[in-house]
């Protein structure tokens, strides 16, 4: 996969929807390209987190610790963004991120995505939104969870 | 020593001094021959007194001795020869005289010379040896570098003055005596005018000196200090840049340097005044033999023959005289020296040379119980730290030292180290004082680490190995050359009162390595297990790895280098983890290195940069015009530089970002935009490249696709720079393949490092925990090879620097722990020597090192001051310290019961 190609995938994102191609091309170049293979872990629950991965092709699954061991809470495909929250808040990773098949995914360094963000203005406010999409959604899952459990 | 530098080179140098003078003295002979040969040439054969007749010949080297009162004489007639023979005859004695004289002379001088270069090394050894010496406390309060420069600067002159400080006032003032004495002998009166003028001269000259003395005292004092200073500013660097007070620090030298200058501006001025003076008394002498012998002459009492008698004889005296003021001169300077140095080095409470005797190898007692009885310690300020303690540790426990309040149980660790001295009370090492007994029992059987360390300069090995070197152990073998230069060190060191030790024989006593019983084997036990103790084995190989060597200087190593390499590549085939790396294959692109690392197919002393040799060089482009990839080179490059400069172009200079292209700054970027934006180049003649191509070539060479994924570099294209390698190589000129190493999976490569080396190919991208994966597959094939351990030994050769400089400080304080626990001893004190370090490594190492002691046969005791208090449940027994005293004492178990402070200390 060429820059060109990544930075038309990383467009697609919400978050870079309004960011100059330019400076796409820039975080696309500044980024490491890595592979993972199955059952390899992009990161663990726990961990410091300095880097957003962003998955150009193959799906990963979400790990969360149990006393019971791993399980798997959700699985996600190409053109999507992992590991960005605890970038922006600087917690450790709220769970494992581990290859589902052969991933192939952009590093996207924190510091990096920070500069991004400075130049951008308008890129701040569409993370947000998009975040608080996820805040939203997070939350209607668990109050359903909440209300199953006392039925 | 003594008080004074002339009675300190009588008492080195008296029989040496005495045979001088006689030899001077004796050279005196030939020196008044030698005046008296050319009257009698010009006299005899020349203006031809004795010679009137033409056959008249002359008795040549006739004499007659006749001894007084037992009448006997003998004599010689001589050789009869004529006035030419004559004259032949006597200009060879002359000839032979000026030999003679000159080779007194050469003699004298090089025998003064040897003389006071074996008292500047007497001296000089004396003064370190004094510093070895020196009282814990006072060696707080020294400055590293005045000492250096006392030692080796000051006391130079010394060396110089030896040779004259006898013979000079000998030989000088029996010449000036006997010009004062010829001169009275010619007249009295006038005699006594000389006399007069010449005590003047004696007595006011020194005594105007003495401001010369002060101002001298002070230039040297200063002159020190700015030693000291310079050496603050080089070891402080860090610190004076970290706050901001490099100009602080200027004005500081600058006005030291103006104190230096006032003083030496002074000291110039009183310099050529006193000369001044002294040149004018000389001048008056004359001035009142003109005035009073005119006067005399002129009244009739003096005749004209004895006043030009008199004036004569006093051309003799001013000479010598002057030259006797200025060896006076030279005493007080040299003096003056000497005391400053001297004052230095006198300390009261020196250790007693006894202490420190070498003592060999050999059966050494087992000690028996260490113990403070009554100790009261004081800090460098004076307030007690310690009082009045007993501790007493028995062989083979652990106990762990803990500070509630105050700094106790540091003080008492110190004091057990030896580096503080009680103020009350004794620290015995069975019933004997440690102070009294020898640094070869205490040095050897009490192994004290700090937080403090300090390293030698050399290799980490030479460290390591370092508290194993007491005494000479195994001789080294000299033969032929060598034996005779030995012969000839030990009989000058001897001479000059220094110490014969061979710096060349074995000095590492395995005897005393921690594990085994004294086999080479086992010292080489102790170091790995030592290094695996403090967690130090990985970072040895790291620096190992990071190294290069000369494969000449050591083939062996070389080829089990290329041997890892192969079984590697080998066990990874094998394991089906061949995608790993991609290996420098002759006929395969390597898609994760550079175009250049793959044209050259090689690797370069010195980074591609555009002044490299290779690139600046225009046979470089010439070849690559000749394999046909100069167009393609160019093309390509302007494609990169199109897409960096869009990428970086507009970015700040110190954008983050462009740590991501290390070879280009956005002083490049905006070149190469300019580059871009112009059109129409005009092209150099006869088929040279233009500057612009040449710098899209550079871009070209540093591409890697996977890295720039710009989707440029064709299958063809690298096809074809595959193809070129062979062709590209030869048609460089000779000297530039020689910058080129070329890559041959069975050889060596000297400018690579040793990591390459073995990896020998890029590491690939297509596996994200590649390099983990790799290092633990490395580290399998390396210990079944047998490689680690030479791997380590490389690393051990590593060169730490001035102090361990190159190391980390978490580095060092491993080092400084592992140097403690190779050798063995039977107790161990260890001051918090793990500052800075995680609390979980911390625990780990505390773990490693008693499991490690614990091992030992002879049963060693430890001594732990912790900063962490819970890892005092690892130890036998707690003493916790409360302001100098101790509070509590017990197992961790008691006291974690019994004791409410212990208790909240721990939680």
């Amino acid at each position: 996969m060429l820059l060109c190609d990544e930075v038309q995938l990383l467009r697609k994102l919400p978050y870079f929807a309004e960011v100059d191609t330019c400076k796409l091309k820039l975080l696309a170049f500044a980024s490491e390209r890595v592979t993972f293979k199955a059952g390899q872990r992009l990161f663990t629950q726990g961990d410091a987190g300095d880097s957003a991965y962003f998955i150009l092709s193959g799906s990963v699954e979400f790990l969360v610790s149990t006393p019971d061991g791993p399980v798997k809470v959700s699985e996600r495909g190409p053109n999507s963004i992992v590991g960005d929250i605890s970038l922006l808040c600087d917690g450790p990773r709220s769970s494992t991120v581990q290859a589902a098949g052969v991933v192939e995914a952009l590093k996207i360094n924190k510091d990096y995505l920070f500069r991004i963000m400075d130049d951008c203005p308008g890129m701040t406010m569409k993370m947000t939104r998009a975040i608080a999409e996820r805040l939203r959604l997070t939350s209607s899952e668990l109050d359903q969870v909440r209300a199953l459990q006392k039925a | 020593m003594q008080k004074t530098l002339l009675r300190y080179i009588w008492t080195h140098t008296r029989p040496q001094q005495v045979f001088i003078l006689l030899i001077v003295a004796l050279s005196m002979i030939p020196y008044f021959l030698a005046f008296d040969l050319p009257k009698q040439i010009i006299n005899g054969p020349i203006q031809g007194q004795g010679f009137e007749d033409l056959s008249t010949t002359q008795n040549f080297l006739d004499f007659s001795i006749s001894i007084p009162f037992v009448d006997y004489s003998f004599g010689f007639d001589g050789f009869p020869l004529d006035r030419m023979q004559t004259l032949v005859a006597l200009s060879s004695v002359f000839l032979l005289l000026v030999i003679i004289n000159g080779a007194f002379k050469y003699y004298i001088n090089t025998y003064k010379g040897r003389l006071g270069e074996r008292l500047l090394r007497r001296i000089r050894f004396e003064l370190v040896d004094r510093v070895l010496r020196f009282p814990p406390r006072h060696a707080k309060s020294l400055n590293g570098a005045e000492i250096a420069s006392m030692i080796k600067d000051e006391v130079e002159p010394f060396g110089g003055f030896t040779g004259d400080a006898f013979v000079q006032p000998a030989l000088l003032g029996g010449q000036a005596l006997a010009a004062l004495f010829f001169i009275i002998l010619q007249n009295f009166w006038l005699g006594m005018v000389a006399a007069f003028m010449v005590a003047i001269q004696v007595i006011i000259i020194p005594k105007m000196r003495r401001r010369l003395i002060e101002l001298g005292r002070q230039r040297q004092i200063t002159a020190r200090r700015l030693a000291g200073k310079v050496n603050e500013v080089v070891e402080g660097l860090g610190t004076i840049h970290a706050y901001d007070t490099s100009n602080f620090e200027r004005a500081d030298v600058a006005s030291r340097l103006g104190e230096i200058y006032r003083i030496r501006y002074d000291l110039y001025q009183w310099k050529f005044l006193v000369k001044f003076l002294n040149n004018f008394l000389s001048q008056v002498t004359p001035f009142l033999f003109y005035l009073i012998g005119g006067y005399l002459t002129l009244r009739g009492t003096l005749d004209v023959g004895q006043l030009v008698a008199v004036i004569n004889a006093y051309k003799d005296l001013p000479g010598p005289l002057k030259e006797l003021i200025d060896w006076d001169q030279a005493r007080q300077d040299v003096q003056v020296k000497y005391e400053q140095v001297f004052e230095n080095f006198e300390v009261e409470d020196l250790i007693n040379p006894a202490i420190h005797t070498l003592t060999p190898a050999s059966e050494q007692p087992r000690s028996d119980t260490l113990q403070a009885v009554s100790v009261s310690l004081n800090d460098d300020s004076g307030a007690k730290v310690v009082d009045h303690v007993n501790l007493k540790i028995d062989r083979g426990q652990t106990v762990a030292l803990v500070d509630h309040t105050g700094r106790g149980a540091e003080a008492m660790a110190e004091a057990f180290g030896r580096l503080s001295w009680p103020s009350s009370g004794r620290i015995c090492l069975g019933d004997q004082d440690i102070r009294e007994l020898p640094e070869s029992i205490t040095g050897r059987h009490i192994s004290y680490v700090s937080t403090d360390s300090y390293f030698f300069h050399g290799s980490l090995k030479d460290n390591l190995l370092y508290g194993l070197k007491h005494a000479p152990v195994k001789r080294y073998e000299y033969d032929g050359k060598e034996m005779r230069q030995r012969i000839w060190e030990i009989r000058e060191a001897k001479k000059a009162g220094n110490p014969h030790l061979d710096i060349r024989a074995g000095w590492v006593d395995y005897s005393y390595a921690a594990l085994g019983n004294g086999a080479k084997e086992d010292l080489q036990k102790s170091l790995l297990a030592a290094l695996d103790a403090v967690q130090l084995t990985d970072d040895v190989l790291e620096l190992a790895l990071h190294s290069t060597i000369n494969p000449e200087e050591d083939p062996k190593f070389a080829s089990q280098v290329v041997e890892m390499r192969q079984a590697l590549r080998t066990r990874m085939n094998e394991l089906g983890m061949e995608s790993l790396v991609i290996p420098f294959e002759p006929d395969k692109y390597n898609s994760q290195a550079t175009v250049a690392e793959n044209l050259l197919f090689g690797a370069t002393l010195a980074p591609l940069t555009p002044d490299n040799e290779l690139l600046s060089s225009e046979h470089f482009y010439t070849a690559l015009n000749k394999v046909g990839l100069q167009r393609p080179f160019v093309d390509m490059g302007r494609t990169v530089a199109t897409n960096l400069v869009e990428i970086f172009g507009g970015l700040p200079a110190d954008h983050p970002f462009f740590r991501q292209i290390t070879t280009l700054s956005a002083e490049d970027i905006s070149y190469y935009q300019s580059l871009l934006q112009r059109k129409n180049e005009p092209r150099p003649v006869n088929f040279r490249l233009s500057g612009a191509d040449k710098a899209f070539i550079r871009l070209t060479l540093e591409y890697i696709e996977p890295r720039y994924r710009l989707g440029i570099l064709t299958t063809e294209l690298q096809d074809k720079i595959v193809g070129s390698r062979e062709l590209f190589y030869t048609e460089l000129p000779a000297h530039l393949r020689e910058l080129v190493e070329r890559y041959d999976p069975d050889k060596y490569v000297s400018v690579a490092t040793l990591r390459e080396n073995i990896i020998f190919g890029k590491l690939s991208n297509s596996n994200a925990d590649g390099i983990i994966e790799l290092r633990t597959l490395a580290g399998s094939v390396s210990r079944e090879l047998g490689f680690a351990n030479q791997l380590l030994k490389a690393g051990l050769d590593y060169d730490i620097g001035a102090g361990g400089r190159r190391l980390t400080p978490i580095q060092r304080r491993k080092l400084n722990l592992a140097r403690a626990l190779i050798r063995r001893s039977d107790y161990y004190v260890f001051n918090k020597p793990l500052p800075g370090l995680e609390r979980h490594t911390q625990e780990e190492i505390v773990q490693n090192v008693l499991a490690f002691l614990g091992q030992q046969e002879n049963d060693p005791a430890v001594i732990w001051v912790l900063s962490n208090i819970s890892l005092s449940r690892l130890f036998d027994k707690v003493v916790m310290f409360d302001g100098g005293a101790i509070l509590e004492e017990g197992s961790y178990e008691t006291l974690e019961q019994e004791s409410g402070t212990f208790k909240a200390l721990v939680a």
